[in-house]
């Protein structure tokens, strides 16, 4: 070919520099249209006289939030109830998180056992709760709590220290004492322990091929150090025991229905969907494999644990993804049922601020932030669990 | 989710204003339209709810309904949008709406930061506290560590706080944004008692399992003056709205009902001719037709009527004139001449 035609070829006749300025294009316009809608609303909201920014933060809520695992109280600023509010949608997701991949693991892998009973009841679960709507759900979890419990001063109290009403589950938690702290610490040593334990015996079992029980030695440590610590540090009993004053009860630890419901609810609703998505990345692992680690000697357990589930996790976690990403983002009904999470908080904040543009701007920001961390995490262990190519 | 679907039209209508924002000039709007656009609340019984035949009623719903008497001389040109607490302000500035008749609380931030005018007010409320006679409590200073259901959106939540801190106790609320979800909660023994406007409360006792069960604490802890809003910059409009307001009071205070309406228009006393237009002069100075107080009261009554109607002895929310009654009868309605 003759070269020099080749570098004549002017820019609107090259493919490849043409796509660049589509994409320069692209972003020019995006932008521009950004810039437009920004200054424009600006432009209004200064014409109306409405007052833009985020100075609200600094200055006093003056409103009560229903549970907060930090201080706060109505003379704290705007700003740190929204903190509040944001570590209550933090405490439901990551909870609710935890246990629905757990109940959803369990739901999927029953769905598929070979006992009938075992086998529909989990197809019946699945039907029954993907197919109503959550906020159905979580009306009817928050009902079923506020109409079934006594009230506070009839409160079921089925052992001491425990008592079950329509404010909640309270129940009686140790005092606070050092020896508490010395028990995290150890819990912590533990687990990182068990971090260079887990090298070891890998090492170990590719050297010499004897298998050792990590499992049944991790939870000794786990349960045994911190259990060390308490009593080394005057194993103290004292317990901080609710008692009932007046309206409510004081002392002790407090888990309220709202929480209780939304938690029910998430979890319930999630776990169905999960228990779909792990039974299709188990189904999709082709029989051959599993017949092939059985001719081997492979126990049951082992089948499922070294051979089955390897592969069907790389089938299973870009749609669990997907799911635990809306059990965040559903978590957002709480202010259906009174849970004060980040939505309600800023919703409180908007009204008494007007500062709406603002405030739905934060509320949008912090969910990207759950999910960007959520898939974060979810796509750095699913290239770590990917094939990897010898 | 829902509060997201809830919130975010309201945004998307404020990242709009420059499309839909005709800051003056809301009169010819409304004229070339024909009708004029209420934001109310539309699920409070009294001030705004469609009846079982899918008609509104309501005070807040007669006070818009006396705008467009005043404008068109036919009360039924009115469309209404329901609006939840936090969507109403940004749906009159981004112009969704003309007038925002909704049990809206006048407070200094409002009329500023929002860039919103206040008309009169059309009924002063304050916040009490709706409480289960069982219980034993005769007042709200015995109601330290109480869990308390609040309705958010409005200004309860700031008061209540501030209440319980002013009195050294201690609470804790419960927030449901569905009035509907929150009394069903209070009335299951959720709360120990619910706060809210006393007129709100009344509604929401009269719907209790056994309203009699139930009764209002003595301490209003808050004033509440509800008035139709408009947008800032149209001194016409707002003219309009308030004089429509003020139009239902100076009946009361003449003595013009919607029953002996064409009488007066015989009357000797040069007020009433005045205000009815017999002798013109008001109408044009606010842009209207010289019957539109006439219209008014023909199509909707006095303050009096409006009030008796919607929220009376006579309604199941039994609620007092009390500061609602006119100024020489021991309450605060009082009306600038007619002149």
């Amino acid at each position: 070919m003759d070269t020099t035609a080749v570098k004549r070829i002017p820019f609107f006749r090259d493919p490849s520099k043409l796509a660049i300025l589509y994409q320069i294009l692209s972003i020019a316009g995006v932008a521009l249209l950004a810039y437009y809608l920004i200054s424009n609303t600006l432009a209004n909201l200064e014409r109306q006289s409405i007052s833009t920014g985020f100075g609200f933060f600094a200055k006093e809520s003056a409103f009560e939030i229903g549970e907060s695992i930090i201080d706060y109280s109505s003379a704290d600023s705007y700003g740190r109830a929204l903190v509040v509010g944001f570590l209550n949608t933090l405490i439901v997701s990551l909870i609710g998180i935890t246990l629905t991949v757990f109940l959803g693991s369990f739901i999927g892998i029953a769905r598929l056992s070979s006992n009938w009973l075992v086998a529909k009841l989990s197809a019946a679960y699945i039907e029954l709760f993907q197919d109503i709507p959550i906020l159905l759900q979580l009306f009817f979890w928050y009902a079923f709590f506020y109409e079934m419990l006594p009230s506070p001063r009839q409160a079921l109290n089925p052992i001491d220290g425990l008592f079950l009403c329509n404010r909640g589950l309270i129940f009686a938690i140790p005092a606070w004492h050092t020896a508490f702290l010395y028990a995290g610490i150890a819990f912590i040593v533990g687990l990182i322990i068990i971090f260079f334990l887990k090298r070891w015996v890998a090492k170990q079992q590719e050297a010499t091929g004897r298998s050792f029980p990590t499992v049944k030695v991790s939870i000794a440590i786990l349960l045994g150090l911190p259990l060390l610590a308490w009593l080394v540090s005057g194993a103290p009993t004292e317990m901080n025991t609710p008692a009932l004053k007046g309206f409510n009860f004081k002392g002790g630890i407090t888990i309220s229905p709202e929480f209780t419901a939304l938690l029910l609810g998430l979890v319930l609703y999630t776990a169905a969907f999960v228990a779909e998505v792990v039974r299709a990345g188990i189904q999709s692992v082709s029989k051959g494999q599993k017949e092939a680690a059985m001719s081997i000697g492979l126990k049951p357990g082992l089948v499922l644990n070294l051979v089955v589930l390897p592969q069907a996790l790389r089938v299973i976690i870009p749609p669990l993804t997907s799911q635990l990403l809306n059990l965040t983002k559903n978590s957002s009904l709480a202010v259906a049922i009174g849970y004060p999470d980040f939505v309600s908080v800023a919703g409180t904040t908007i009204n008494q601020t007007g500062q709406a543009i603002e405030g739905v701007a934060l509320i949008m920001i912090v969910y990207l932030i759950f999910s960007l961390s959520t898939s974060a995490y979810m796509n750095w262990y699913n290239k770590k669990i990917a094939i990897v190519e010898r | 989710m829902k509060q997201l679907t809830r919130v975010v039209p309201s945004v998307v209508a404020a990242l709009c204003l420059s499309a839909s924002i005709a800051m003056a000039g809301t009169l010819d709007d409304v004229k070339a339209k024909g009708f004029i656009q209420a934001g109310v609340n539309g699920d409070l019984f009294g001030f705004a709810k469609p009846d079982s035949k899918g008609v509104w009623k309501g005070l807040d719903v007669d006070t818009a309904r006396a705008i467009a008497a005043a404008i068109f001389g036919d009360a039924d040109k009115v469309k209404y949008t329901p609006l939840t607490a936090k969507t109403r302000f940004t749906a009159l500035q981004s112009g969704e709406i003309d007038v925002l008749t909704r049990n809206a609380t006048q407070t200094l931030s409002r009329d500023t930061s929002l860039g919103l005018n206040f008309a009169h007010v059309n009924f002063y409320d304050g916040q009490g506290f709706l409480i289960k006679k069982d219980l034993g409590v005769t007042s709200a200073t015995q109601l330290d560590g109480a869990s308390v259901c609040v309705l958010p959106g409005t200004t309860t939540e700031q008061n209540v706080a501030d209440y319980f801190r002013v009195h050294k106790m201690t609470m804790n609320p419960v927030v449901i944004e569905n009035t509907a979800e929150l009394s069903k909660a209070f009335f299951a023994g959720r709360c120990d008692c619910m706060t809210s406007d006393a007129s709100q409360l009344a509604g929401i006792r009269a719907v209790a399992p056994t309203p009699a069960d139930y009764m209002l604490l003595p301490e209003i802890i808050s004033k509440e003056p509800l008035a139709p809003a408009v947008r800032h910059g149209d001194d016409q409009w707002l003219d309009i709205v308030n004089y429509s307001v003020l139009a239902l009071i100076a009946a009361e205070e003449m003595g013009i009902t919607s029953e002996n309406i064409d009488e007066m228009l015989k009357s000797t006393d040069p007020k009433i001719l005045r205000f009815l237009g017999v002798s013109p002069g008001n109408g044009e100075s606010l842009g209207l037709d010289e019957k539109w107080a006439y219209n008014i009261i023909k199509q909707v009554g006095n303050y009096a009527e409006v009030f008796e109607r919607n929220v009376g002895a006579q309604t199941p929310l039994k609620i007092e004139r009390g500061l609602n009654a006119l100024w020489n009868n021991g309450g605060l309605m009082y009306s600038p001449p007619f002149k």
